[in-house]
């Protein structure tokens, strides 16, 4: 029997209709999209859904698009089903103005410090998470640095030569 | 392919060969007494005998277990004691990354040492930021406290870990009496804010 | 009286209410370990309450690599978990491949299955040696640490560094393993195992290093999967997940091997899961190593695949012949087809799935990565392991887990 990508593409449009699109599949791994409010919904779905038993999160980050107005950020969530062996990628798209994303780690507790790595990378906020500090880079930093506009070296550094390494 | 030539039979060790003694300092010897300079007797004694503090953060912390280990044994130069407590040790061994968030915490833990204190820094993360021209990494520790030894190497063999640590035995060997209360060590101490 | 004190001293709020200590194990930690700070509140010897501060070690990977060009990040993945650098290097190696849709020969895979294996050997040589010197053993340590340099000798001939490997290309390795290579492995896989018995007997049925692990820092199997444990933390849950056999790579599936399951999740288990995952992998190794062997002839000096366009040529190909020169000039200044793409790879690494999520615009560099790393999702469930334990278990409890500060902050 197995579940293949074409079932989980079936029941996702069969509960969700129009909600769910983009239906990619890039080396063999079904990808989907919906509106962020739809996040925890769909998550609790694959969840409790006997056919598709997502229940593992392998994994949570974002990417940032500045070209895409309006969509600038993505929340990208990388689902494992054991059972049958199968992952999945889902992503919501939000803007830059407003980056408020429900939390999903009352459903996993794998995603707290995923989704606090998150907002310290690229400033998602995540309404309803327990704790959301910065957790990698200093709590005093003001800025975002994984989006793009921000430079990778420390600008107020003095002792290397940006000319010398072709920055300059 | 080219025969294996080397390594491939293991060599007996020969104990008589590998016995060094330190060799006295220069003195004036009589009939019962030796008299020699009060600084050369500290300095033999204190650098046969230096109580280093790992301050292992990563890979190069990895390296420093091999030196410690029994093939690049650091022991023979009198530091089988690692102390993780600065208030007993004499030499800050730096090894890894040293990011934003864990200056403070370095300058802190030297802060706690009492003088003489030496500071090496092992690896090129620790001398300058090595790899990572990042935001969040500190590009070298001289940038919160002085450093009297690099080691470069990403990570160095244990071989030069160990000439390192052999450079600071020269230093403390050399190192005059009256060094730490001069005015010019109080001057680069002032230069990083410490008092 | 008391309206003294309060001119000179100010107490934090709610100080002399207080009846639970707080202690920062802080994040200079008698080496080893790495850097990560947990504040704990302690009632007596007991815990109350822990919380974790990470990031003491955090150098921007995934900013770093928006940077570099693919075969350039491989010097990042090293420093990933650096206990174990291979598996981070050649699990990059394939997360390319497959963006690339590169096709490796069957004696590269197998190589790197000799590497692989052996990295993960030495990952699980140091972890269970340090559960033995927190737990009070240091000879354990010392006697093992000396087999790493043996491993360390095998990678020194086929990539020419120690620790920080560097190792291989996409599409294979640099150059091919030479004879002393070989007969390193060899005088390495007819030594260890005795090795690894002996250590193993010092501890295995130690009245003393029994009633230290056993029962402490447990986890069940669903709260485990809920935190999105992996690797041998998991598996010492009760789960069998093993990358390897769920999503075989670099032809893992023509090998026999098991994987270890334990029952409790408690550090006793996992002392076990990892020492018998030695053995499968010193057995993974032998049969690897018989598989080189029976390549003969030309088969035998095939060590890259055949994708000229992102292999960089022999130098003396260079120097002569017109297409090399040129592939050479495109990979060198960033001139080759990256085709635009998504993709996320999984390998087994010595600590659990280790991902790379890769998106690329075509452009020489990525345009996201991003490292699923094991380490920093189960370090979330520390203070679940160590609710209402005592001090000492729960510093056993940290270096069971196997937590490499590298891997933890990237």
């Amino acid at each position: 029997m197995g579940l293949n990508n074409e079932i989980i593409k079936q029941k996702l449009t069969e509960k969700f209709g129009d909600s769910v699109s983009n239906f990619e599949e890039q080396f063999g791994l079904l990808s989907f999209e919906t509106p962020k409010e739809m996040n925890l919904k769909l998550l609790q779905f694959l969840y409790d859904d006997e056919t598709l038993k997502f229940r593992f999160m392998t994994d949570l980050t974002a990417v940032h698009y500045p070209k895409e107005l309006g969509r600038e950020l993505a929340v990208v969530y990388h689902l494992h089903n054991f059972t049958d062996n199968v992952r999945l990628r889902y992503k919501v798209f939000t803007s830059i103005e407003n980056t408020d994303v429900f939390t999903v780690s009352k459903l996993f507790s794998a995603a707290n410090w995923m989704e606090r790595e998150t907002f310290d990378f690229f400033g998602i906020n995540f309404v309803g998470h327990p704790n959301l500090k910065r957790v990698l880079n200093v709590d005093e930093m003001d800025y975002f640095p994984m989006r793009k506009e921000f430079p990778l070296e420390d600008q107020t550094r003095t002792d290397k030569d940006d000319e010398m390494f072709g920055r300059g | 392919m080219r025969p294996v030539r080397f390594n491939i039979h293991p060599k007996e060790a020969k104990l008589t060969d590998s016995i060094m003694v330190s060799e006295a300092p220069e003195s004036y010897n009589g009939e019962g007494f030796m008299t020699t300079r009060f600084d050369r007797v500290i300095g033999l004694a204190r650098k046969n005998s230096i109580w280093p503090l790992p301050f292992a953060t990563s890979c190069c912390g990895i390296e420093f277990m091999a030196t410690m280990g029994s093939h690049y044994d650091l022991a023979r130069f009198g530091s089988e004691r690692v102390g993780f407590s600065p208030r007993q040790c004499d030499l800050l061994m730096v090894m890894g990354t040293i990011s934003k968030k864990m200056a403070p915490v370095l300058r802190q833990v030297y802060l706690q040492m009492a003088e003489p204190r030496w500071v090496i820094a092992v690896g090129a993360c620790a001398s300058s930021g090595g790899i990572f021209d990042t935001y969040s990494v500190l590009q070298g520790i001289d940038q919160v406290i002085p450093v009297d030894v690099y080691v470069p190497g990403c990570p160095p063999r244990p071989e030069a870990i160990i000439d390192g640590v052999m450079r600071i035995q020269d230093l403390v060997h050399n190192e005059g009496l009256r060094r730490r209360s001069s005015e010019k060590y109080q001057e680069l101490m002032n230069s990083y804010g410490i008092e | 009286m008391s309206d003294v004190l309060h001119h000179h001293i100010k107490l934090p709020e709610g100080s002399i209410e207080k009846q639970t200590t707080t202690l920062n194990l802080g994040p200079t930690h008698p080496a080893t370990h790495g850097v990560f700070q947990n504040i704990i509140e302690l009632d007596g010897e007991r815990i109350v309450s822990a919380e974790q501060t990470v990031g003491f070690i955090h150098r921007a990977f995934e900013k770093l690599a928006e940077r570099r060009p693919l075969y350039q990040i491989t010097t990042l993945t090293d420093r990933l978990n650096y206990c174990s650098s291979p598996i981070n290097n050649m699990g990059w190696h394939l997360t390319c491949e497959k963006l690339l849709q590169v096709e490796t020969p069957k004696r590269v895979d197998y190589l790197r299955v000799i590497i692989m294996e052996l990295a993960r050997i030495t990952d699980h040589l140091i972890c269970n040696s340090i559960v033995g010197v927190d737990a009070g053993a240091y000879t354990g340590f010392l006697y093992v640490m000396q087999w790493r340099e043996h491993v360390y000798e095998i990678y020194e001939e086929v990539c020419g560094s120690r620790l920080t490997t560097n190792m291989g290309r996409i599409g294979g390795f640099e150059r091919n393993f030479t004879n002393a290579a070989f007969q390193k492995l060899e005088n390495f896989l007819k030594e260890f195992p005795a090795v690894w018995r002996e250590f193993e007997n010092l501890f295995k049925r130690n009245r003393i290093f029994m009633d230290r692990t056993k029962d402490t820092g447990a986890i069940s199997a669903e709260r485990a999967l809920n935190y999105g444990f992996t690797g041998p933390n998991l598996r010492a849950a009760g789960v069998d997940y093993d990358v390897r056999i769920h999503t075989p790579y670099s032809s893992y599936q023509d090998f026999d091997f098991t994987v270890p399951v334990g029952t409790t999740g408690d550090n006793y288990d996992r002392w076990l899961v990892r020492g018998e995952e030695v053995w499968q992998s010193l057995s993974i190794i032998e049969q690897a190593y018989k598989k080189v062997q029976a390549f003969k002839g030309t088969e035998a000096e095939v060590y890259h695949a055949d994708c000229p366009a992102y292999y960089l040529p022999e130098k003396k190909d260079v120097y002569t012949k017109m297409e090399a020169l040129i592939y050479h000039f495109k990979i060198i200044m960033g001139e080759t087809e990256i085709p635009k793409g998504e993709v996320y790879n999984a390998v087994e690494g010595a600590n659990g799935e280790l991902g790379f999520y890769l998106i690329s615009d075509g452009g020489r560099s990525p345009y996201r990565l991003h490292f699923r790393r094991p380490c920093f999702i189960y370090y979330q469930a520390y203070s679940e392991l160590t609710d209402n334990a005592m001090l000492s278990d729960a510093i056993i409890t940290m270096s069971s887990l196997n937590l490499i500060a590298g891997e933890l902050d990237a």
